[in-house]
């Protein structure tokens, strides 16, 4: 039994509610994606569940042991990357991994099929520096460090954060790869564009879970009509598109905006409500959400 | 214990690699040493020299003539009286007084207890004291070769220092210095480097791993240990080589002594580093609570008997305050443990005290 349990965890500082009573679970094996922008309450949440940090109410189980009762058993048996690069600059990349394969009571060569994958790119560095590398590759040396003793459980705190999209994306076919391994992952992110690379997600907004299910049914449950629009004078368009009548909502969505609509609301009457603000190149079609779009929808 | 030994390593990997630790370690006592040192040392020859002779006979003439023969002093002056030497000595003029007392010879050759009095201008304290010490050690041979054998001395020396009496010199800074090296190696160097992990949040990884915190602990303070004791070494050897500062009494139980002050001031360091979050904090918290007392408040640099009743009380909780005693009570007076107990005993319930105190505020969570 390698899932996560949460029940009814709430956790402040001071006057600062970061979790509100959260509850869910994580099922053994899962890549489980945690989305929320900065503040959210994702490395609150991380700490309480690697032990570093007490809950104020509520209990939470990892790997079946509870976290305030068998701490020390839990810290045994889980890998975790903070979300700051935390390991030692001035220490080489193989000095880095045998120490924390030795700490673990554990031998590089005996766990080493687990992280090949991972640490063969990295390889030919391994005499550098960790604080010499680059963002992707400090990233796979923290991963490998994380990975070192065959932990049950992987807590990995925005490990794409500050990292190039090349980086990224290997980053989670790696994290792919990982499951094979039977290793449960809970993983934290506040680009909600890697929501697609979990097996379900959890959109957490200052302390509390707004959805959770697979990335396709949190998807599927947005159920207004949603426009991608735009026109010449993008700013006023958006400005105006806010006082019309029809709107639920207007975001900004890279070259286009996101127009959330009424149902009943064709693109015929948006069109001409564009037109009769002046607006010239006015394109307005049918657009499919996206993780963002049912966020800002439920925040 | 291989996971100790990984952490041993890492953190001599850490100060090895690290140049301003390196030069704090290894600069720092050097540098104090020879700044102290030659800022009170010179060489010396001609030292201008007085003489009260109350005797006027033939033995006084020739001790005042042994002593300027030496080359080592010059006879600016025969003052009549104390208040004529005394302003020789404010304007500078002689930087050593002879009082020769009343019936010198008669006395010495009945063997009657006489008394020399060598006074010396202490402003410039190691100059005195090396004047008093080659002063009485040609009155030594003078005795020598007119009395033969120690037996039937009894001409006593008695010296006294002018200006500064409790003689801030190579022999009370030697082992201050050490005080306040080891407590910069054991106590801040420490305290900073916990802090260090805790900013950095690597302390976040040892702690969610198996590694118990007195693994922690030990493997941190290990190498801090081992440097602490090779520069309280380097610093005697200086001492000894370069200023002449001896050490009398047992080198076990010295190096004994830096040992347990050491784990004192380790312990302060833990303590310390239990409280500070950053590196900004250990290292304030250090300089303010740690080095600047220790340095002003332990006899180092103010004699404690002429402090404030109140600084003297606070003095009295400086783990350095027992230490420098220690210290010079096995270097300068050669003392063994049974005249050395007191200090001995305070400093080891310190450390005891700060030990459990820093155990039972380290924290195995983040907060
Ligand atoms: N040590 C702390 N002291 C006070 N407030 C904190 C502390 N850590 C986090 N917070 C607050 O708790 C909330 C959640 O923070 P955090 O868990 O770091 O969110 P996230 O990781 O999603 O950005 C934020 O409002 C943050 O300001
Ligand atoms: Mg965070």
């Amino acid at each position: 039994m390698n899932g996560i349990e949460i029940e009814n965890i709430s956790k402040s500082y001071g006057a600062t509610l970061a979790l509100d009573a959260l509850t869910f679970t994580v099922q053994p094996g899962e890549r489980f994606g945690l989305l929320g922008p900065d503040g959210a309450g994702k490395s609150t949440l991380f700490k309480i569940l690697t032990t570093l940090l007490i809950p104020d109410t509520g209990r939470a189980s990892v790997a079946g042991w509870d976290v305030n009762k068998d701490f020390a058993t839990i810290r045994r048996h889980i890998g975790y990357m903070p979300g700051r690069f935390s390991l030692y600059p001035d220490l080489s990349v193989a000095e880095n991994l045998n120490f924390f394969a030795t700490i673990f009571g554990t031998k590089v060569k005996a766990n080493y099929e687990l992280i090949r994958p991972i640490y063969e790119q990295i390889e030919p560095f391994s005499k550098r520096r960790a604080g010499a590398l680059s963002g992707g590759m400090k990233q796979k040396l923290a991963l490998c460090c994380a990975l070192i003793h065959q932990p049950k459980v992987l807590f990995l705190d925005e490990p794409t954060t500050g990292v190039d999209a090349v980086s990224r994306d290997e980053f989670w076919v790696m994290l792919g790869e990982l499951k094979k391994a039977g290793i449960t992952i809970l993983v934290s992110t506040p680009y909600m564009d890697e929501a697609a690379r979990c097996e379900r997600v959890a959109l957490l907004q200052t302390g509390k879970i707004l959805a959770l299910d697979t990335p396709a049914n949190v998807v599927n449950a947005f159920n207004q009509p949603l426009w991608a629009v735009r026109a010449d004078n993008y700013y006023q368009l958006l400005l105006d598109l806010r006082q019309a009548s029809f709107t639920e909502r207007a975001e900004v969505f890279g070259e286009f905006i996101h127009l959330t609509t009424h149902t009943g609301t064709d693109r015929e009457s948006i069109v001409a409500y564009a037109q009769s603000g002046g607006h010239g190149n006015i394109v307005v079609e049918p657009a499919k959400a996206s993780i963002e779009d049912v966020f800002l929808a439920l925040m | 214990m291989q996971s100790y030994l990984a952490f041993v390593r890492k953190e001599f990997y850490h100060i090895l690699r690290d140049t301003r630790t390196l030069v704090i370690l290894f600069g720092m006592p050097i540098a104090q040493v020879l700044i102290f040192g030659y800022a009170v040392t010179n060489e010396f020859r001609d030292a201008p020299v007085a003489v009260i002779d109350n005797a006027r006979d033939e033995l006084s003439r020739e001790l005042v003539h042994e002593l300027v023969s030496s080359g080592y002093f010059k006879l600016v002056d025969q003052p009549a009286t104390a208040d004529e030497l005394d302003a020789l000595f404010r304007a500078g003029e002689v930087k050593l007084g002879v009082f020769i007392p009343p019936d010198f010879e008669s006395d010495f050759f009945r063997r009657k207890q006489t008394t020399l009095q060598f006074l010396a201008d202490g402003s410039d304290p190691n100059y005195a004291t090396t004047l008093l010490n080659y002063g009485s050690q040609i009155v030594g041979n003078f005795q020598q070769r007119h009395a033969g054998g120690p037996e039937n001395y009894q001409v006593g020396v008695e010296m006294q220092l002018m200006y500064n009496p409790e003689l801030i010199s190579a022999y009370n800074f030697i082992p201050g210095v050490v005080a306040i090296i080891l407590l910069l190696i054991s106590a801040m160097m420490t305290s900073l480097t916990i802090a260090k992990e805790k900013e950095m949040g690597t302390m976040d990884l040892l702690l969610v791993s198996p590694l118990s915190p007195l693994t922690i602990i030990l493997g941190k303070v290990t190498p801090y240990v081992l440097l602490s004791m090779s520069n309280a070494l380097l610093i005697l050897l200086l001492g000894y080589f370069v200023f002449d500062v001896p050490v009398l009494g047992s080198f076990w139980l010295l190096t004994g002594f830096c040992l347990l002050y050491v784990l004192t001031a380790l312990s302060l360091g833990i303590l310390i580093s239990t409280k500070a979050s950053s590196q900004q904090a250990a290292m304030m918290g250090s300089l303010f609570s740690l080095l600047m007392p220790s340095m002003l408040l332990s006899g180092f640099i103010f004699p404690i008997t002429s402090m404030p009743w109140m600084l003297q009380k606070v003095s009295g909780v400086i783990p350095a305050t027992y230490f420098i005693e220690l210290l010079k009570g096995v270097m300068l007076k050669g003392l063994g443990m049974q005249y050395l107990w007191f200090p001995t005993l305070v400093l080891a319930t310190m450390t005891v005290v700060l030990l459990s105190l820093s155990w039972f505020n380290f924290k195995i969570r983040t907060k």
